[in-house]
């Protein structure tokens, strides 16, 4: 299996991802040039964190717009994996390819903190391994999720909600839903389920020595999903 | 040579904390009248001529997000 982890002018956490799919899930992965238009002889994405273009405009909008989107889109509608952290889950809602879009924290602060998540529908390749609340670390400014009523409704009937922020024994409270997302939406998977997009940031948790692989139970899912294609 | 004022907003139903946070610091300075405040964006074009449709075009596939914005557009000159 070999992933692209694409780079755009401004990513971030592009390194842990190589070297967590690398190393860690002991896949091939290469970095790719965010002016590709091809990402022939890869089998799955992975679009990491950052600040891309600087956040102008919005997160991820001029990223979302670029040559190898045109790419990794024909990848999600072809049913490979691609996973988005934090800016890669802000470009794939610009891109539509995921729905609703992340605003500013409530709390108007820059969040970098480790958090709990809780898989919610279990029956994807991305959560079907996380069984109880995981820490995995946060760092955003804009992870507010939002979507409109009826989009809301739409991707809780669905089975979208791939995550919600939690207490560590997996309890909604309200200070645990740390940016104000609605409905404490931590990241959303795809109809099909070969895409998923979170905020926080399971490349950077994928070794004992980092503190825990518990990223690991979800970067796996570019195994099971690959499995099912 | 055309100016086009472009106006973004966030939609009336999203909390905008940014403007949350400069409305309490107008009443902070006293400013007790201040019941709301909404922080938007204005994008100036430049443009050889104006055509409506390709401005509105550059908002629906750029400028803004239709998930969560709403724009206007304004001919300067």
């Amino acid at each position: 299996m070999k992933i692209a982890v694409v780079q755009f002018p401004g990513s971030n956490c592009d390194q842990d991802a190589l070297y967590s799919l690398r190393d860690d899930l002991g896949v091939q992965a290469e970095y790719v040039w965010h002016q590709e238009s091809s990402l022939a002889g890869f089998d799955g994405v992975f679009i990491p964190g950052g600040f891309t273009y600087g956040d102008y405009l919005r997160c991820g909008a001029m990223a979302a717009r670029s040559a190898v989107m045109g790419e990794v889109i024909r990848m999600v509608n072809d049913g490979h994996p691609v996973m988005g952290a934090c800016n890669g889950f802000q470009i794939l809602c610009e891109t539509g390819v995921l729905p609703g879009a992340l605003l500013k924290n409530s709390g108007e602060r820059f969040l970098c903190k480790s958090v709990y998540l809780k898989a919610e529908n279990r029956n994807t390749a991305w959560t079907e391994q996380v069984n109880e609340p995981i820490a995995i670390p946060i760092a955003h400014n804009e992870g507010r999720f939002v979507a409109s009523d009826d989009e809301l409704a739409r991707i809780e009937n669905e089975g979208l909600v791939a995550f919600r922020y939690c207490e560590a024994n997996g309890e909604l409270t309200e200070k645990s839903n740390v940016n104000g997302s609605l409905n404490h939406i931590a990241g959303l998977v795809n109809k099909r389920g070969n895409v998923l997009g979170l905020m926080p940031h399971p490349e950077r948790m994928t070794k004992k020595i980092l503190g825990s692989d518990a990223g690991l139970l979800i970067i796996s899912g570019f195994h099971r999903v690959l499995a099912g294609v | 040579m055309v100016t086009v004022r472009v106006n973004v907003s966030l939609k009336p139903s999203l909390l905008d904390s940014a403007g949350r946070t400069v409305a309490n610091s107008l009443k902070s300075l006293e400013f007790s009248e201040v019941e709301g405040v909404r922080i938007g964006k204005t994008i100036t074009l430049e443009l050889e001529k104006y055509d409506e449709a390709r401005v509105k075009s550059m908002c629906e596939k750029l400028l803004a997000n239709p998930v969560i914005e709403d724009y206007a557009i304004e001919v300067v000159e």
